[in-house]
């Protein structure tokens, strides 16, 4: 089946009927011969990290909302499961088959419906990059309001069903603040339209809201209408030393107070971090190593009004001796190198790691948040490398580990090590990552029974063959 | 030894450049201005020979609109000692020949032992001001420098340039015009401390128009459009194809 850490569902295989030549067909009458692929799939089979491999044996690429509707339709009344893939850049496991469940992607539903310059409201077909979209919105003077180290790959639609999160959550809030309307399909082949481009729309259950996180096992996002924040004319990226976690915390109520509502991005990353970047390629803007880095960004309407806040804020962590060296990018050129050091680290641990890396996406409050990497260090040895970095305005933590080559035994030392250790400190063991296969028996640990019941009631309700995205989030 | 560097205030290297609707110029308005990369390489081989302790005091000098004074405390941040500002209006266009004029002021009040500047300037691509200015003073002058080495009685300097054929060095007497060129240096970060310290440090504002210096336009713009989109190519089925393609559409047999 697949990969050797991988955590096998309990229930068996659901899919009652094999997928017949008739199917494959009617697939192909719905989005014509080059929309159906049944070779040289094996990208769509398997994750970003290289740890989840399905086997599906079909891959559809829809055009449009009415084929995706088509195709819904027909593997509902055929009982046929379907795994929605978008970039497939998630790190849960939530993208790829378990099985052979049909692979359907959006890459090919990346068409901008419209873009209105006076409101920043863009309507857009689910597949669309991140990046590009901010490209496009950046040429009428705005910016998306979500910015994450994938943003190359991913598209908006698996952002909205795995409700990213991102280096600018701290200042543009959740996708859930920024939703307009949205367009999705249903399993049984029914196309729900709000797609609205008006602000305020109290009338019923707010259903694009349950749609977002939902990780594609209640329907299939097709488009959607979102507001966008104007482009900053003001932006400063901030690279702080700092040699311990206590002083970081007294860095972040200053910025809170001496930077206030310019305030955009507030990331953090230890020393292994540091070392790993530097050893893949990075250059260090420091000419020295420290513990502890932030890297802090400001997005302001008016240059030197932010300046004056960033002195002010300089003057405070220098004269206090919160940061011990640090810089300031003073072009767009080093805004990009010192976000380098930071956006870098996943990409670098993956190639560090490989199928030995197991990443950790937590959140609990800032005081005690570092202490799960000492504790977790401890735990495991000096042979395990431990890393720790993430979102820390936002509380969250990403935690990382490369386990030494055939010692798979030491997961048994991490999980459910990580998890009950959040779960006592009352955080989430999924910021923002979302479920996919890896976290969902380990659900448990951060809602409740009564909560994952109504989960099910929902899906049982919406999703009676329990074709969309099985085995994933929740057992049913 | 008193080295002159001077910077140039610029779109930033990184943005997308826009044309305006009425083709009279780009599109300047909430645009992020930065200092001119190359005028960063010169700076940062000013701040590396007072490191080396061939020279003693970096003076940086910009012409430009008010706003320049942010480019002069990037490089008081990033290692000069003073920073001049010779100021004019906003929209002004000031062209390489006046601003050859002007640094030869400066000059003549600094005396310095060498003047570094960037090879050219990204908006305009120009590549004439250290040119020229080395003509008005009658000193020698080495271009596209990717390589500066000063002697030790500090008389000449050896500096290796980059041509066409590949690389020339020149020995030069002192005082000269040095511009610099992509691979002379990766400029530095400025450190915190720095950029605290250089709010500090002594930046004099000239107003243009007093400093008797001739800075009338002499060229007018008539109309900046985008270069022509790169068309797609395509495929040819065989030689017979090709042949024709080349004689009747590219006219080239």
């Amino acid at each position: 089946m697949s990969q050797v850490d991988y955590i096998a569902p309990k229930e068996d295989h659901l899919m009652p009927r094999q997928l017949e030549e008739e199917d494959v067909n009617h697939f192909k009458s719905i989005v014509g011969e080059s929309g159906v692929l049944t070779t040289d799939i094996e990208g769509y089979n398997t994750d970003w990290l290289g740890k989840y491999k399905g086997q599906s044996q079909l891959v559809l690429r829809p055009k449009n909302t009415q084929q995706i509707s088509d195709i819904l339709k027909h593997c509902n009344q055929r009982k046929l499961a379907v795994v929605p893939q978008a970039g497939n850049t998630g790190l849960v496991g939530g993208s790829v088959p378990v099985f052979d469940e049909i692979v359907l992607s959006t890459n090919l539903m990346n068409q901008i419906k419209s873009f209105d310059d006076v409101s920043g409201t863009l309507v857009c077909q689910s597949g669309c990059i991140l990046e590009q979209l901010n490209e496009k919105v950046m040429e009428h003077g705005y910016i998306m309001p979500l910015d994450l180290a994938a943003k190359g790959s991913c598209q908006i639609g698996g952002n909205l069903a795995t409700s990213a999160g991102g280096i600018r959550y701290l200042r543009y809030k959740s996708l859930h603040a920024n939703v307009l309307g949205m367009e999705f399909v249903l399993p049984d082949g029914t196309i729900v339209d709000t797609l609205k481009s008006i602000r305020k729309d109290n009338t019923g259950y707010h259903l694009p809201h349950l749609m977002i996180g939902s990780e594609g096992t209640l329907g299939i996002i097709t488009a959607v209408s979102m507001s966008v924040p104007s482009k900053p004319k003001s932006v400063n990226v901030v690279y702080l030393a700092v040699d311990s976690f206590e002083k970081i915390q007294l860095i972040y109520r200053a910025a809170k107070l001496h930077l206030g509502e310019i305030l955009s991005a507030f990331e953090f990353f230890d020393a292994k971090c540091r070392d790993l970047v530097v050893k893949h390629g990075a250059n260090d803007p420091l000419d020295q190593p420290y513990s502890f880095y932030l890297v802090i960004e400001t997005h302001g309407s008016e240059g030197s009004h932010d300046q004056d806040k960033l002195s002010k804020f300089f003057e405070h962590v220098l004269e206090e001796q919160h940061a011990t060296d640090g810089t300031m990018s003073t072009d767009e050129t080093q805004a990009k190198a010192l976000w380098r050091m930071r956006e870098s680290i996943s990409e670098c641990l993956r190639r560090e790691g490989g199928t030995r890396l197991y990443k950790y996406d937590v959140s609990m409050p800032l005081p005690i948040m570092y202490k799960l990497v000492s504790d977790t260090k401890e735990r495991l040895g000096s042979e395990a490398q431990v890393f720790g970095f993430g979102h820390l305005g936002d509380d969250n933590l990403h935690l990382n580990i490369i386990i030494p080559e055939n010692q798979l035994e030491m997961v048994d030392l991490i999980e459910p090590f990580v998890y009950e250790w959040t779960q006592q400190h009352n955080g989430s063991i999924s910021a923002e990552h979302g479920v996919g296969m890896m976290k969902r028996d380990y659900l448990k640990f951060s809602q409740t029974e009564q909560s994952i019941q109504m989960m099910r009631l929902i899906k049982k309700a919406i999703d009676p063959n329990n074709i969309m995205n099985p085995y994933k989030m929740f057992t049913v | 030894m008193r080295i002159l560097v001077g910077v140039k205030r610029v779109i930033d290297y990184a943005v997308s450049i826009r044309v305006k609707p009425d083709f009279s110029g780009v599109v300047k308005d909430n645009v992020k201005m930065s200092m001119n990369p190359f005028d960063e390489i010169a700076l940062e081989a000013g701040v590396k020979l007072k490191e080396a302790g061939v020279a003693t005091e970096i003076v940086s000098v910009s012409i430009g609109p008010e706003k320049s004074v942010d480019i002069l405390r990037t490089a008081l941040a990033k290692g000069s000692d003073r920073a001049i500002h010779i100021q004019h209006d906003e929209n002004v266009e000031v062209e390489p020949l006046a601003v050859a004029k002007l640094l030869k002021k400066v000059v003549e009040k600094e005396q310095p032992q060498m003047v570094l500047l960037g090879k050219q300037a990204i908006d305009d691509d120009a590549c004439q001001t250290p040119q020229i200015l080395s003509s008005l003073l009658k000193w020698q002058q080495a271009t596209f420098a990717s390589k500066i080495d000063v002697s030790e009685d500090k008389s000449t300097a050896e500096v290796t340039r980059e041509v066409d054929g590949g690389l020339e060095t020149l020995k030069i007497k002192l005082p000269a015009v040095v511009s610099c060129d992509l691979r002379l240096n990766e400029p530095r970060f400025a450190n915190l401390k720095a950029i605290m310290a250089a709010k500090k440090k002594p930046l004099e504002v000239l107003k243009m128009g007093e400093m008797g210096v001739d800075t009338e336009n002499r060229i007018k713009v008539l109309k900046v459009t985008e270069p022509q989109k790169r068309q797609g190519g395509g495929k040819v089925a065989d030689v017979n194809e090709l042949y024709d393609k080349l004689k009747n559409e590219a006219k080239l047999l």
